[in-house]
């Protein structure tokens, strides 16, 4: 079979040791993907890179996707880890316009967790999976010595039906399209900051904003789906990231308009005070869509009908140049250009 | 949000932005130096650029701390994580920040207990918490941070905590400045003084440029109508022919400064006699140590510090660009083999160092001048 026929490619990855900043889904995360993982791995359907796999199985298009749950606190407000790695993995297959069927959840365990604790969380994977609509298929379970996991480990796969009607494509991209966003950005990274009490900021109404997006696609879909060109949900590395992978991969600019984008102020105050970039600050139950302009308006009044959606925008617009970058403008005039998150968000001094 | 809306309302931007359009002589260039690094990354993390004349230039200083701190002091700093059974802490800043064998986070990933406090008490806390380590605390930072220094080390030794240090490398903005106006390549017309230094500090400092150098200062806050309204206070001056030091940030800055910031920083602090400063060489009185009451607390007195001197490459303009001489693009490595993933000057690690922040914000200037709006 042609998938399983391709050499080796090269490998470019020349950092001499794995760091934290690679696996915060920046600019370095996307370095050991393309090249060392990618080059060693290749194949057709692994090449496009997005969150889940699309292809042909019998005639069904079919998505799958898998991911890994390492969080500290292992609760915090709004959600916890079990919660988390359903919604995650609910999320990655919605993005590209599947519906779950099944998900596998694997639980690694350090000696010395709680069993109460354990207990919490495996109801946190169910619930969250009822809400969802999916069903947990099966999944493993291993504990390792104590001091080899932060209290646990959450890993999935996820299995569903892409929708008939999703036509996604990152190249279809035009000059023009809209890009909307379902609400306000930043809870979910900054609640985590607080929640490791490592800052004497507080924020007692910040939660995290962990759901389950499906909604907002399925809106989508009803609503504009010819127009629909591109989703993501724009988890570590924020808004930012996906918006200039976005830009690197359909080859065009990406314009934001800053007043527009939906902040909750105790964000906005957390990253003043920490000088952090909410763009860059991780989300994990909002949806990024790019929609033709002709169906952004319709598009928009679906989302925000979605219970949850109230505060969805349209945040910006597809230019053609400059190429691949992504520019934010502000309410006086005044424009920067946004990158992809280098490593870790780290707050500044003064 | 209150405190921040305010100064960021589009129209009064416009409206002074219009105003500074409307007083600077078309025939002059204008050059303003901000001093400090927070006001480079407001500067263009605002997109402010955009919105002046094209006849003014923002020339950005060496108020960057992490940007000024040479190579050989963060080697000297990461030697202290080699010794056993020390967690060295330090701000987020520093932990990107290369010295010749990595950065602080590389070493952390080989194994070294580095960890990123937010605060020099936070350090201290630590160390009350892990009595068997000594914590050492990596101190950095202009008149903003020494006071928090100091005053940890007041509260340490009140407490009696031992297993506790500072490998102190603070240092003064005033002979910065001064040395950068007695630079043979100087070709500025006024400053923009630092806001938070200047909350310690006061504005006192800072005549010595208006009356020895002729050279317009305004003390500015950091938000874009902070900023503007600095700028337009300089050009009023120069205008006017006159040279003096105004405070823009009076809702934050009082004109003689913080007395019992100052008084902390004096009872634990004596002026080095010289300091290397990365890209301006060695300054006189431009840094702090501790005083020898505090030798127990002190990094370089406790652990056997290397004083390592390490040359920047001879391709890095940091210096030229610290000065204000050059522009980092014109910088040879800028984008090229120096860039935020692979920094090789300092410049290029802080977000507030200006080849960093000119990297991230406004790299696209060439592509912009042909960029198609779609919608107006
Ligand atoms: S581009 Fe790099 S080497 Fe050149 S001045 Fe900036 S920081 Fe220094």
């Amino acid at each position: 079979m042609d998938i399983l026929e391709r050499p080796p490619g090269e490998v470019r990855f020349r950092d001499p040791q794995i760091e934290m900043a690679h696996g915060a889904g920046g600019k370095l995360t996307r370095r050991l993907i393309e090249g060392l993982i990618l080059p060693l791995l290749r194949n057709p359907v692994l090449a496009p890179l997005s969150d889940s796999a699309v292809f042909d199985m019998n005639g069904v298009r079919v998505a799958t996707t898998a991911d890994a749950y390492v969080v500290k606190p292992l609760r915090f407000a709004g959600g916890s880890i079990g919660e988390l790695a359903v919604n995650g993995t609910v999320n990655d297959l919605a993005v590209a316009g599947a519906h779950p069927v099944g998900l596998m959840a694997t639980f690694i365990l350090e000696a010395g967790l709680r069993g109460d604790d354990l207990r919490l969380e495996v109801e946190a994977v169910a619930s969250a999976a009822r809400r969802a609509g999916v069903a947990i298929f099966g999944g493993d379970t291993k504990v390792v010595e104590h001091g080899f996991a932060d209290g646990m480990y959450v890993s999935t796969f996820g299995i569903g039906t892409v929708d008939p009607r999703a036509r996604l494509d990152a190249r279809a991209v035009r000059a023009g399209d809209r890009i909307l966003l379902s609400g306000p950005i930043g809870d979910h990274g900054i609640t985590i900051l607080l929640a490791r009490g490592e800052l004497d900021l507080e924020a007692d109404t910040l939660v995290s904003d962990t759901r389950s997006v499906l909604p907002f696609v399925d809106a989508l879909l009803d609503s504009a789906a010819a127009g629909l060109r591109w989703m993501r949900d724009p988890t570590r590395g924020g808004v930012a990231t996906a918006l200039n992978e976005l830009a690197s991969e359909c080859a065009l600019g990406i314009a934001i308009f800053e007043d527009a984008i939906p902040l909750r102020d105790e964000v906005r105050g957390a990253c003043e005070i920490l000088g952090l970039d909410p763009l860059h600050i991780a989300n994990e139950g909002q949806l990024l869509a790019v929609v033709a302009a002709e169906e952004a308006d319709v598009a928009l009044e679906a989302m925000q009908a979605v219970p949850g959606g109230e505060r969805a925008a349209c945040i910006g617009e597809v230019r053609t140049a400059p190429a691949k970058t992504v520019l934010a403008h502000n309410g006086y005039g005044g424009s920067r250009a946004v990158d992809m998150l280098v490593g870790d968000p780290l707050p500044r001094i003064c | 949000m209150k405190y921040v809306d305010e100064f960021r309302d589009p129209q009064l931007i416009r409206n002074v932005a219009g105003e500074i359009a409307r007083s600077v002589d078309p025939n002059h260039e204008y050059r303003i130096m901000e001093v400090c690094g927070g006001h480079t990354h407001a500067i263009y993390r605002h997109g402010l650029q955009d919105v002046l004349p094209e006849n003014l230039r923002l020339v950005h200083g060496p108020g960057c701390p992490v940007c000024v701190l040479p190579t050989g002091r963060v080697d000297d700093g990461l030697s202290i994580a080699e010794h056993p059974g020390v967690i060295l802490t330090a701000f987020g800043d520093m932990m990107r920040v290369p010295g010749t064998r990595g950065t602080p986070l590389e070493l952390k990933a080989r194994g070294a207990d580095i960890r990123m406090v937010y605060s020099p008490l936070d350090a201290l806390r630590l160390a009350q918490n892990e009595p068997t380590k000594h914590v050492c605390f990596f101190a950095i930072g202009f008149e903003t941070t020494a006071p928090s220094t100091a005053l940890t080390l007041l509260r340490a030794k009140a407490l009696g905590v031992r297993n506790f240090s500072i490998f102190c490398n603070h240092v003064t903005i005033v002979p910065a400045i001064r040395a950068i106006l007695e630079s043979p390549d100087m070709r500025l017309d006024g400053f923009i003084g630092p806001g938070h230094v200047s909350t310690v500090s006061g504005c006192r400092p800072y005549e010595f440029i208006a009356r020895d150098y002729g050279k317009p200062v305004v003390v500015a806050g950091f938000e874009p109508l902070d900023l503007l309204e600095a700028i337009l206070m300089v050009v009023r001056q120069l205008n006017a022919k006159e040279a003096k030091v105004e405070n823009q940030y009076r809702r934050i800055v009082p004109w003689e400064g913080n007395m019992p910031a100052l008084r902390a920083m004096s009872d634990v602090f004596e002026l080095r006699p010289y300091f290397e400063w990365r890209g301006l060489g060695f300054i006189s009185q431009s840094a702090l140590k501790l005083l020898p009451a505090y030798a127990a607390w002190d990094a370089e007195v406790q652990f056997e510090i290397p004083g390592v001197r390490v040359t920047d490459p001879r391709a890095a303009q940091c210096g030229e660009v610290l000065k204000g001489v050059l522009r980092p693009p014109q910088c040879k490595l800028f984008g090229k083999e120096c860039n935020p993933e692979h920094p090789v000057g300092a410049l290029m690690v802080s977000s507030e160092g200006a080849c960093a922040a000119y990297y991230r914000y406004v790299r696209y200037e060439d592509d912009a001048a042909n960029a198609q709006p779609v919608t107006s």
